[in-house]
């Protein structure tokens, strides 16, 4: 069974983020399910940058515990790494930059890799390959496969570069055969054969959004969220929508609203400075009842806070962010894979009920790369929203129309007889304002009410369960921990825990009636989070009368499975297995 | 421009059932009215209108005028109408709003409107005080008006809309009085038919906040018969003045507009690949 842990460290700028790509993208064309985790500095030019990358022939569920490999670059690598790398695993160093210490219980193989680069391929910037090269003849991962990703790659540049570069991996090569084996990593092929995709997470949400009928793309960059916008500006045109990049994050939700008034699927995506600036547009949404997707791919805050790592810090400010009694549907992305259908289904619930819908991603998510099956676009079919009939239109047409369901019916501007205006002033049925009728407000704002209590039918549809199905110790986690969770779920089931997780996708409105089977078996919750104040389990307060046991972490990295495995084994420790439970349900 | 001629309507047919809420003698009314005899003129059938609104007295307007409307927040008329344009370049965009929530709040957007040339009309009903929130100074207030924000008298200078409009890039940049409806109602026509980012700066008299009414005539003239809009140092010259106000069209000329780039994107994007989603798949395998 191959599991293998690469981390390749070094300066950034200086190809070792390319060097992760290129491995990541061999071992995935190799046959193995890949999970990569990186962290980057805020510096483009120089600072420390590593890439790691998990190889398996299982499903993989979070970036892994400790390093099989380490690639280090340069001796401040060496120095931030070394102390994950496993009992056992394996150094390669660049033996022209430093020469580490002896090391216990950690098989090291220096290679010049500067002078091979440098005398042999004659470009001292091969070595990110010639690395490759090494990796590739030390643990047999197929040689083909870096040979042809790095044509792939460097076609476009001319067969001069495609020659040297293949020339520097031939070069690695050459060099493991001189390298006496005394690690016991061998990959070669792996066992996947079905056709898979290598996408971010971004690159997932991005292609679920086109999946969905996306037109208008409108935002701003930030990290680390702007390479959502990078890669719909390409793609996009290509089914004949556009990537507007506007002066600010207001102008790109108000794009976004315009759009979708208008009758298109709009999209923004920004990070949490940028939300915060989104908020009252946020409500204008509400108000007018015009659908908008709006992602928050979350870093540290708060204000600027530590861009280019990831939190969870962002789930106040989508539930309650907004002044005014103010309804909004708030999703949470899980997976890659849960990118592509999690964004389809925020826009059919967009749509569905002309509300705006929040979609937290984060950094973590956000740029790990994962093989993933290639989407089926039929599995979540496309919602429209709901038209004005042909009886509906014409004098009188009433846009805000009261009734059981909330949803009223929109029409869009070249329709003939649905003339309206839609509405950030409180108004009445037909969209005239009515800013000082004190009774329209009520039933105006029990309509838009009535919406969002209606999406919580589907909110019970989406929630994952994991482990056993009326647990002892329950967890409840959301957004981009569910890996871990599953994993560390299954870690204490093997040790012999009754353990069961619940993993919702709809935040708010909650999936109360799942949530109360859980907590009605568990004798006690946890409720993981990457955040300082335990948001998410606060939310759960609000409405359980349940004291949640909070697992948070706020360093801007994810958890490692071990961390929640611990924190069960801890809780399990001291349970009380005689206490009677019930929950109860608060208004 | 998808104008639908047929049937045409008449001023009066543009009118809604909702009553502005004006105050007796506002400015805006004529406003209204020369753009209900501009929408007649041209024939513009109210099912291809959108006029999007900010706050202030002018943002109550889409709710006056027979057509689709979106009244939006303060100061972000101009991306909302932009995201309307680029969903459905067919539809006429009118952008109104005042002084304050185009010039001061919403600032920020009208640089990037302007020389994204996106092709809509921009009415900006300016009159120098902030008359919804009762009378404080607005960008455009004169220096040393005392007003409820500036009771020792404003400190500030005011902005010049006009020379602004031209430095950013507008294609169409344009003054109107509400108090002359009929040279208004042409300039409106000649915005809402100018491809392109068209502005016009209306001055539109506050009569409970700041009633300009005898102060403003003396000061109007109308841009010289010889003026070439197409130069925009001459146009720069205009909007400069200060013993008057010229009112006409200070500049314009013909550049390609937003929506044409974002067509060229798109045409240049499916003739290197098949505008489907499996091709884009195809890229990440």
């Amino acid at each position: 069974m191959a599991d293998c842990v690469f981390r390749v460290g070094g300066e950034g700028g200086e190809g070792v983020i390319s060097t992760g790509e290129l491995l990541t993208l061999t071992l995935a064309r190799s046959g193995y399910e890949i999970y990569t985790f990186r962290t980057y500095p805020a510096e483009i030019k120089g600072g420390h940058a590593n890439y790691q990358v998990r190889a398996s022939d299982k499903l993989l569920l979070s970036q892994g515990a400790a390093v099989d490999v380490l690639v280090a670059f340069n001796e401040e690598a060496y120095q931030k790494h070394i102390e994950d790398v496993r009992s056992g695993g394996v150094l390669i160093y660049d033996s022209d930059s430093f020469t580490p210490p002896a090391s216990d219980g950690i098989i090291v193989y220096p290679v010049p890799l500067t002078s091979l680069a440098t005398e042999k391929v004659g470009i001292k910037l091969t070595k990110n390959i010639v690395v490759l090269g090494v990796l590739s003849g030390l643990f047999d991962i197929p040689f083909e496969k870096f040979e042809g990703l790095v044509r792939d790659r460097f076609t476009r540049k001319g067969e001069a570069v495609v020659l040297k570069n293949v020339q520097a991996l031939k070069v690695g090569v050459e060099f493991a055969k001189s390298i006496e084996k005394k690690d016991s990593i061998r990959m070669g092929a792996g066992p996947r054969q079905v056709k898979e995709l290598v996408l971010s997470g971004n690159e997932s949400l991005a292609l679920g959004a086109i999946a969905s009928g996306l037109k208008l793309y409108a935002g701003y960059p930030i990290t680390p969220a702007t390479d959502i916008m990078e890669f719909l500006a390409k793609e996009l045109p290509k089914v004949g929508g556009f990537v507007v990049q506007t002066e600010d994050e207001i102008s790109a939700v108000g794009t976004v609203l315009g759009a979708s008034f208008a009758g298109s699927k709009a999209m923004t995506a920004t990070s949490g400075p940028g939300f915060s600036l989104m908020i009252e547009m946020l409500g204008l949404s509400v108000m007018s009842e015009i659908p908008a997707v709006i992602v928050d791919v979350q870093r540290v805050g708060p204000s600027t806070g530590m861009p280019t790592k990831t939190e969870q810090g962002d789930l106040y400010i989508a539930v309650y962010g907004g002044h005014g009694s103010c309804p909004r549907v708030v999703m949470a992305l899980s997976s890659v894979e849960d990118c592509f259908y999690g964004i389809m289904r925020a826009f059919n619930i967009a749509e569905e009920f002309q509300t705006p819908v929040v979609v937290l991603s984060d950094q973590y998510l956000g740029h790990r790369k994962a093989t993933v099956p290639k989407p089926d676009i039929n599995k979540v079919p496309v919602i429209s929203r709901r038209l004005a009939s042909p009886e509906e239109l014409g004098n009188g047409f009433k846009r805000y129309k009261l009734g059981a369901e909330g949803v009223s019916p929109m029409s869009l501007p070249g329709m003939e007889g649905g003339y309206y205006t839609a509405e950030g002033l409180e108004h009445d049925e037909i969209g005239y304002p009515a800013a000082s009728n004190h009774t329209n407000h009520l039933r105006m704002t029990e309509k838009r009410y009535t919406k969002f209590h209606a999406i919580e039918a589907i909110s019970n549809d989406l929630v994952r369960q994991y482990g056993n199905e009326a647990p002892e110790i329950g967890i409840i986690g959301w957004g981009s921990t569910e890996g871990v969770i599953r994993e560390a779920v299954q870690m204490a089931i093997d040790k012999g825990y009754n353990v069961g997780a619940l993993h919702p996708k709809i935040l708010y409105p909650l999936p109360l009636a799942r949530m109360g089977k859980l907590i009605n078996s568990a004798k006690a919750v946890i409720v993981p989070e990457l955040n300082y104040t335990g948001q998410f389990a606060t939310l759960l307060r609000k409405r359980f009368a349940l004291d949640f046991i909070q697992l948070n972490k706020t360093i801007g990295l994810p958890f490692t499975p071990k961390e929640l495995f611990d924190k069960i084994e801890e809780v399990a420790a001291n349970v009380n297995h005689n206490a009677p439970r019930t929950y109860a349900t608060r208004v | 421009m998808s104008t639908t001629t047929l049937p045409e309507l008449t001023p009066q047919e543009y009118k809604t059932d909702e009553h502005p809420i004006w105050c007796p003698g506002c400015g805006d009314f004529g406003v209204l009215s020369s753009m209900y005899q501009a929408l007649s003129k041209l024939r513009i059938h109210p099912k291809d209108l959108v006029v999007v609104s900010g706050i202030g007295c002018s943002g109550r307007t889409p709710g006056f005028v027979k057509s689709y409307g979106f009244h939006v927040l303060h100061g972000r008329v101009l991306p909302v109408s932009m995201g309307v344009k680029l969903a459905n370049p067919k539809l006429h965009v009118i952008g109104v709003g005042g002084d304050g929530d185009g010039f001061a709040i919403g600032g920020g957007h009208i640089p990037h409107a302007a020389r994204r040339n996106i092709d809509m009309a921009y009415l900006v009903f300016d009159n120098a005080i902030y008359g919804l929130t009762k009378g404080q100074y607005s960008p455009t207030s004169p220096t040393a008006h005392v007003t409820g924000s500036t009771p020792y008298g404003n400190i500030e200078r005011p902005l010049n809309p006009l020379a602004m409009l031209i430095a950013y890039g507008a294609t169409f940049v344009a003054r109107g009085y509400s108090g002359k409806p009929k040279e208004l109602t042409d300039l409106i026509i000649k915005a809402i038919e100018h491809k392109g980012f068209a502005f016009i700066d209306i001055i539109s008299p506050c009569i409970t906040f700041y009633n300009t009414y005898k102060v403003i005539p003396p000061t109007l003239i109308e841009v010289p018969a010889d003026h070439d809009p197409t130069n925009r140092v001459k146009a720069f010259e205009l909007a400069l003045r200060e013993d008057k106000v010229p009112l006409g069209v200070y500049y314009q000329v013909q550049q390609p507009t937003f929506e044409d780039g974002v067509d060229r994107v798109i045409k240049q994007a499916q003739a290197a690949s098949p505008p489907r989603l499996d091709a884009i798949f195809a890229e990440f395998a």
